[in-house]
């Protein structure tokens, strides 16, 4: 369990509120897709960030934009873990789940800890509600929830109260229930609502009514905190500043910072950033970020599908600029020939996969990690890119700048794997120093002498880049065989056998140009490695510190490179009696593990659509510390 | 004063690679390269800014034969590839190349979507109404009926027009020519490079292995006078060797009919003039065919706009006019952000 302490009951007076300490706490708002819950998450994000607390959040919202009213699946829910020590993941159990209506409740109570906190508005637990979640008796009557503590308010109408002097229809002022909770929330928690209060401003200048009544509604929930005689056992915390690295912070989620490290990494290579891409969910929001980049040099292009928005990223390659195209599962599927393109003709392009829970459509919402085949494996013939993953929202920053590194130095494809965790989940970030990044800019051939565009660099084997429009070197590149010296057309057996195995030694030899695996915890050999890749990092650190601290020996090695694999892993794997692939799929890196080392790795899936709680991956430790 | 030398002029030849040509003996791609060949040394622009953009098919194998920048790439996929091409840098002069079964079948989707953003690319469809690269299956073109590996039957889905198809996709430049009118096809072409913004051009391509002959009913030489009309703009619509019939619309309808000019016919004021900015016009016009009427070659439709990477830039430039933004480290320090000091 992510906060484990007995919690003290008190008493509320009107005078003082004892405030206990915690060391973290997990929240989880849940309520119909339309009362706003992503919003009342972010901005409790935001004011938890500016309290100096580390944190993680979960966005897991459903599909369908407006489901029904009332019904389960139209439930959105958003969890944040946050504490005065390092949060690494958005908490196995919330300690608080906060239910605007009955179908919240429904879909969220076994998620609860054993004597956790249940916020609900009981203006909305009538019969119909109640009948539209499946419930056969209020259970807040039936006695149903007596393993939890019970905070009953009849929010909707104390919401009404709040707006009674706004100006706004009835319908417009319940729909600022959502602020009034937060108030609540925040009062619990001891927060500012100062930042929330600007923001609503910004957010509704044109609109000052709306911005009035959300404002007095989340003054009167905080106020509801302090002024009233609240039902025994409701609590209120304090939570102390983590400490951090001294530094300037932001919160950021990995769409945000994939956007940006792209943007960075474009600069560091002195190329205009060219982001062609196709609506899908959860990938959709890198193209929002990016579009509103104008500014930096950003051409954005939705294209009309997603092997347009491959193909027109290759256009830009082509022409000299960075090529980037961003998908999830089913749409990077319809752009595997356009990889087999940018592999064969050897321009840089970056594909970014925000990975979704599948098959086909499966769970557009929901997070997975079962691209990983597709990235190392899924095209025609054998055809070698960089695969890469970011292991964190803030992380992605990095690796989108990696990822722009690796393609144009080598001129390849380079696949950045994330996924729907990452793209939505937010956290702190120090922020770093772009300016004092090594830049590597790239160097277009104007020689005209001898020129041959597949001669290949000594060193990394990649050919010449050359920008259509310099004189002297017009050729032709395209996707049958080339010639390995002349780069014209040939079906010449030897050549293509000579071709094949140059494409594939210059992906390998891309492991010479990246970091040796580290160990992320734990010793570097031992009876127990734990080998992750992607969002896993949150669980898997937190489940591995646990399981040492609690006297197994186990150790955390995390990939961020998964094609070319770091080239000391195997000797690294080799270290270990027994190698624990948790993974949100069936057992991909898995096997690849297998089949590149001959190591008896083993896999602990789970493809729920919700990441790993700590306490699985610290079951799976030790059931394999045991035998 | 500087010195200052002649740019010498450029030829066919320069426009020439060294690849050795193999499309088929007495394929019309021959006609249209060497076509192509000559407007591209006639408008005079340089070797070095102009990008063939090709996807599969005989006619994508057309970049490997110019001594120009050329992408030959996946099968009905050169307009997406081309539009990132002229979104990463447009000033490049870029051409697709493309077929009936790589633009309009596999590609169509592509096809529409560029003819719609107006993007600036000069589209040429070599249309042989045949897959001829795949051994002769019958394509989106092929008349019904046809006869092929795949419909040993006949074929019984019914053809599309490429033309029509771009008129309705909201071109802005729609223009027909048949490969071998060596007279005519060069003049084309170049109206179609001077067009900013897609300019579609469907070239009558004759397949002279898998469909020879297909387009004989107006394109053999003897018979053209009689079966084609060339539209020019601003000029009456008339044809035949003797120019003694014309166009009008039927009295009553917004049909076409054939009318007799001169003495016992109607007077010239009667008939039709060519107004290429009218896309009406262009539609029944491209719905035309022998023998009942002429087949309509030449620019149907022409009515220019903002072409796509040219509105994407003006954005661009815009934002950066308005933009408080001072680099990448200011950008990622808007918004919330809070200050850790060392303890």
């Amino acid at each position: 369990m992510e906060n484990d302490r007995a919690m003290a009951e008190a008493a509320l007076t009107l005078d003082e509120v004892p405030r206990e300490e915690l060391e973290s706490a997990v929240i989880r708002f849940a309520g119909d897709s339309g009362d706003g819950m992503q919003l009342t998450g972010g901005r409790f994000t935001e004011t938890t960030a500016l309290a100096g607390n580390d944190l993680t959040t979960f966005p897991d919202f459903p599909a369908e934009i407006r489901a029904p009213i009332g019904t389960t699946y139209g439930v959105s829910a958003f969890q944040i873990n946050f504490g005065s020590r390092n949060v690494m993941t958005s908490g196995d159990l919330p300690d608080v789940l906060v239910c605007m209506n009955p179908a919240a409740l429904k879909v969220n109570l076994s998620e609860l800890r054993e004597g956790g906190l249940i916020i609900v508005d009981t203006g909305t637990f009538t019969d119909k509600n109640l009948q539209k979640a499946g419930y056969e008796a209020n259970p807040l009557d039936d006695g149903s929830l007596d393993r939890y503590r019970i905070m009953a308010i009849d929010i909707s109408k104390l919401t009404l109260e709040a707006v009674k002097d706004c100006d706004v229809s009835k319908k417009e002022g319940l729909r600022a229930k959502n602020l009034w909770t937060l108030g609540l929330i925040y009062w619990m928690y001891d927060r500012d609502v100062a930042a929330t209060v600007e923001w609503l401003g910004t957010k509704f200048k044109k609109l000052p009514n709306i911005a009035a009544a959300n404002i007095a509604c989340l003054k009167a929930g905080h106020a509801f905190g302090e002024t009233a005689e609240l039902p025994d056992g409701a609590l209120v915390y304090e939570i102390k500043p983590a400490t951090f690295r001294p530094g300037l912070y932001r919160t950021v989620t990995g769409t945000e910072a994939l956007a940006w490290g792209l943007v960075a990494g474009s600069q560091l290579a002195g190329l205009k950033l060219v982001f062609s891409s196709y609506p899908i969910t959860p990938a959709s929001s890198v193209l929002h970020v990016l579009s509103r980049l104008k500014a930096y040099d950003v051409v954005t292009f939705q294209a009309e599908d997603e092997i347009a928005a491959a193909g027109a990223a290759i256009g830009a390659s082509y022409a000299g600029a960075l090529g980037v195209t961003s998908s999830s599962g089913p749409g990077v599927a319809l752009k595997t020939e356009a990889l087999g393109l940018a592999i064969t003709a050897e321009l840089p392009l970056i594909l970014i996969n925000s990975q979704r829970a599948g098959p086909s459509t499966g769970m557009p919402t929901k997070t997975e990690q079962s691209d990983l085949y597709l990235a190392v494996y899924g095209r025609n013939a054998d055809a070698p890119l960089v695969v890469l993953a970011a292991r964190s929202s803030a992380e992605a920053f990095d690796v989108a700048i990696e990822a722009v590194r690796l393609a144009t130095r080598y001129m390849t494809p380079v696949v950045v794997l994330s996924d729907t965790f990452i793209a939505n989940a937010a956290e702190p970030w120090r922020l770093p120093d772009v300016g004092t990044l090594e830049p590597f800019p790239v160097a277009f051939h104007t020689d005209a002498e001898g020129f041959q565009p597949y001669r290949r660099d000594a060193e990394t084997l990649a050919r010449r880049w050359v920008k259509p429009g310099t004189p002297g070197l017009e050729h032709r590149i395209g996707g049958l065989e080339k010639d390995y010296t002349t780069g014209n057309v040939s079906y010449d057996p030897e050549n293509h056998q000579r071709m094949t195995d140059v494409r594939h030694e210059k992906i390998a030899r891309i492991a010479g140009d990246i970091p040796e695996q580290e160990v992320d915890q734990g010793p570097a050999q031992g009876p127990l490695a734990v080998v992750g890749w992607g969002s896993t990092y949150g669980p898997i650190s937190r489940a591995v510190e646990r399981s040492r601290e609690s006297g197994i020996s186990v150790s955390h090695i995390h990939l961020r490179y998964l094609n070319p694999l770091p080239r000391n892993l195997g000797d690294l794997l080799a270290g270990f009696d027994k190698v624990l692939v948790p993974e949100m799929n069936m057992g991909q890196l898995t096997t690849v593990l297998r089949s590149r080392y001959l190591v008896p790795a083993e896999s602990v899936p789970k493809v729920t659509g919700k990441p790993f709680k700590i306490a699985e991956i610290m079951d799976a430790i030790r059931a394999h510390s045991e035998t | 004063m500087n010195d200052t030398v002649a740019i010498p002029a450029l030829t066919p030849q320069d426009f020439t690679s060294d690849q050795e040509v193999r499309w088929c003996p007495g394929c019309g791609d021959y006609a249209i390269i060497k076509a192509v060949r000559k407007a591209l040394a006639e408008i005079g622009t340089d070797t070095k800014d102009v990008v063939f953009v090709s996807g599969i098919g005989c006619a994508a194998r057309f970049p490997y034969y110019m001594d120009t920048y050329g992408f030959h790439t996946i099968h009905g996929r050169a307009p997406a590839i081309a539009t990132g091409v002229k979104l990463a840098n447009p000033e490049l002069d870029v051409w697709v190349v493309s077929g009936d079964g790589d633009g309009l079948s596999i590609g169509g989707n592509h096809t529409l979507h560029a003819l719609r953003r107006n993007v600036d690319l000069n589209i040429l469809l070599f249309n042989n109404e045949i897959y001829g690269l795949t051994k002769g299956q019958y394509s989106p073109t092929s008349r019904e009926g046809t006869r092929s590996p795949s419909t040993p039957l006949g074929s019984v889905d019914h053809p599309l027009s490429a033309t029509r198809f771009a008129l309705g996709a909201g071109a802005r430049f729609v223009a027909r020519a048949v490969d071998t009118d060596q007279k005519r096809l060069p003049d084309i072409l170049k109206a179609a490079h001077a067009h900013k913004g897609t300019s579609f051009l469907e070239i009558f391509q004759n397949c002279i292995v898998y469909n020879d002959g297909a387009f004989d009913a107006f394109a053999e030489r003897k018979n053209a006078p009689e079966t084609q009309i060339f539209l020019e703009h601003g000029k009456p619509l008339i044809f035949g060797k003797e120019r003694d019939r014309g166009l009008r619309l039927a009295p009553g309808t917004f049909s076409l009919e054939v009318v007799p000019l001169g003495e016992g016919g109607v007077d010239e004021s009667e008939l039709l003039v060519h107004d290429q900015t009218n896309r009406p016009l262009a539609g029944i016009l491209a719905e035309m065919e022998p023998p009942d009427f002429p087949m309509a070659l030449g620019v149907l439709f022409c009515s220019p706009e903002e072409s796509y990477e040219a509105a994407v830039y003006a954005q661009i430039e815009d934002a950066k006019a308005i933009s408080k933004a001072d680099g990448i480290d200011a950008l990622l320090r808007t918004g919330h952000t809070w200050t850790v000091e060392a303890r």
